[in-house]
């Protein structure tokens, strides 16, 4: 599988000899980028507001697509464009220098100035100054993270955006569920739901205002949309048995949900505006987790019909018949599409019986498995398809894991404590 | 829904002879398969074990009951926890929703009392252990409740008297991630909402 990357290639070290190709790299090259993220001056008083630099360059290596050095390994720390003696960082094997500065300003924020250099060329890539408050930096940083992104890759960066996702404190008789939104990475989480019952599969509505999700406080799961800004919400579905596995529709307009009432679970469309309910899928089998193609026409969703579940794709208005995408091992469930469409993420379980995040590729109907872990769930995917949230145990607690969607990088993000479960990554933010 | 009409209208005939045999399992039930034969020796062996040692199931803690057959309750008999009613798990196999034989009494005992007092209602709550996704683990705890609900009515249950949810993993009785904890979550738990549990 080829992935289109834009990378900068050294045809010589001297100036006139550089140039800028576009190229190809294949799976497993190294394509990674090495960057230098200069821990930012910092002018003020008192400690720093947070370290951007820090923040800026997990982002990065997360990604799968940069390899910032180490900073013990940074010869100098210049904190803009006129301190950078581009020979060290050549000698380095430093591609691009990101360098900033932190200064107090007046009414208690901060003015953020910084620069991206071109190592190669000698030459600043992007500057912005911002300012902000201090509540804001890590937001602040993440959008600094997107600019470098973007002036390298070419490719918009996805880091100041933000997930929804589930968790759980307390044990058997004393158990309590929140739906959690974060940034992308898991900071600044804070609750928008908490209940002593299940709560399960949040889904971004496609403007990032909305989540849907299911609850179990009434005893039975029902299917809410809520506010995320003010924690209005309504109930759109309670029929008898499941209201579950809600996906949203391109143009925010209908919601697929996996429903019971009529003695089995099927995948249906709700109309979010007139409460039309759609049928699409007729098996006797489970059929569950739908997830939306581009334009809004076809869903992917999980089936047993064929006796394990597996996924297959049928039309959302349920005309035609379903065909089926995997015939890879016998457990292939809960698929994301990415956003261009072009691949589904989903849990696949191997022959050594672990369960882990596999990658389908529509165009080669070729699926490769891109996480290690052995309880791993719930993938989904940056809105610029480039990486893969994902649940997985650690040291017995659920947690957070990040993949590259080519499989390359994976990390796990920190959290503090509870069970997390069912992350959601919302769209970009405009 | 069609293809479960054989299998019940099959448990019910094998009732009314007297012979409970649990139904036959369906395709695709279950959570998941194992890839050997060791495992799934070993996944049997250790629900069984989960049976034995668990809260409020087997069949030795009743065994001095007289129901079945003869099964006659007090209607306050569910409040009562020495009374034949206190078992309320019924726990699944690895890649299951067959309800084994070991637990017929059980059902047998629920579906008397329920016969008698044909106003009570009861709720039968489906579990699946943690393994893979979230959303087919509750399919899969339907099917389990499911499962139950049928045999209840072979026995006699009306259907207006049950209910049936599904949590799939979402509430698990045991933490844990190995066998041990997964065999104690694979279950259907028999709730009395009246008498609050």
């Amino acid at each position: 599988m080829l992935r289109p990357l834009i990378a900068l290639v050294l045809l010589g070290w001297s100036m006139q000899a550089a140039a800028v190709l576009q190229i190809e790299i294949t799976e497993g090259a190294t394509g990674a980028r090495p960057i230098a993220v200069v821990p930012f001056g910092w002018s003020g008083p008192g400690q720093r507001p947070a370290d951007l630099a820090g923040i800026v360059s997990s982002d990065l290596a997360r990604s799968g697509q940069f390899a910032p050095i180490e900073r013990r390994d940074m010869v100098s720390r210049p904190t803009a464009g006129e301190g950078i003696n581009f020979g060290n960082w050549r000698t380095l094997g430093v591609d691009h220098v990101v360098v900033g500065s932190i200064d107090a300003a007046s009414g208690g924020g901060y003015r953020v100035r910084f620069q991206l250099f071109d190592v190669v060329r000698q030459r600043q890539a992007a500057g912005y100054s911002f300012e902000a408050r201090a509540n804001a930096m890590r937001g602040l940083a993440h959008e600094i993270s997107d600019v470098v992104y973007e002036e390298i890759t070419g490719e918009r960066g996805a880091f100041n955006t933000r997930i929804a996702f589930v968790s759980t404190e307390g044990s058997a008789g004393d158990r309590s569920y929140q739906l959690q939104v974060s940034d992308y990475d898991g900071y600044n989480a804070r609750p928008i739901l908490t209940s002593r019952q299940p709560i399960m599969s949040p889904a971004w509505s496609p403007d990032g205002e909305r989540v849907a999700y299911v609850s179990f406080e009434e005893g039975t799961p029902a299917v809410f949309v809520q506010e995320v800004a003010t924690g209005e919400r309504r109930q759109v579905s309670r029929r008898a048995g499941i209201n579950g596995a809600p996906a949203w529709s391109p143009d925010g307009s209908r919601l697929a949900v996996a429903l019971s009432f009529e003695g089995n679970p099927e995948i249906y469309v709700l109309d979010l505006d007139g409460g039309d309910v759609q049928r699409v899928t007729r098996s006797g089998a489970i059929d569950t987790s739908p997830a939306w193609l581009p334009g809004g026409e076809s869903l992917v969703f999980t089936s047993d019909r064929s006796g394990g579940p597996q996924l297959y794709q049928a039309r959302a208005d349920g005309s035609g018949s379903a065909r089926r995408l995997t015939f890879e091992g016998k457990y292939n469930a809960a698929p994301d599409v990415s956003p261009n469409g072009e691949r589904i993420a989903f849990v696949h379980r191997t022959e050594g019986n672990q369960y882990r995040i596999a990658v389908f590729d529509r165009s080669s109907d070729l699926m490769r498995v891109v996480t290690d872990g052995r309880l791993d769930e719930s993938p989904t995917f940056a809105p610029n398809g480039r990486m893969i949230l994902y649940a997985t145990e650690h040291g017995g607690r659920g947690v957070l894991g990040a993949v590259s969607a080519d499989g390359r990088v994976a990390v796990r993000l920190s959290q503090a404590q509870g069970n997390i479960r069912e992350p959601a990554w919302g769209p970009f933010r405009d | 829904m069609i293809r479960r009409i054989q299998p019940f209208a099959l448990i019910a005939a094998l009732a009314l002879a007297g012979c409970a045999t649990a139904p036959s399992q369906e395709p695709g039930a279950g959570e998941a398969e194992p890839t050997t034969e060791e495992e799934a020796a070993a996944a049997g062996a250790e629900g069984t074990d989960a049976a034995d040692t668990g809260t409020g199931t087997g069949v030795a803690a009743t065994a001095a009951a007289d129901c079945p057959p003869n099964c006659d309750f007090a209607r306050d008999a569910v409040e009562d926890e020495s009374s034949a009613l206190s078992d309320r798990t019924i726990y699944f196999a690895f890649d299951s929703s067959r309800v084994d034989d070991e637990y017929m009494p059980i059902i047998e005992r629920h579906a008397a009392y329920l016969t008698q007092y044909p106003d009570v209602e009861l709720r039968l709550e489906g579990h699946t252990d943690e393994r893979g996704s979230r959303e087919y683990n509750v399919g899969l705890g339907a099917r389990r409740a499911e499962s139950v609900a049928q045999l209840l009515q072979a026995y006699g249950v009306a259907s207006g008297q049950i209910t049936t949810v599904s949590y799939g993993e979402e509430v698990p009785a045991v933490e844990g991630h190995n066998e041990e904890a997964w065999s104690k979550n694979r279950r259907v738990e028999l709730v009395y909402p009246a008498s609050g549990g």
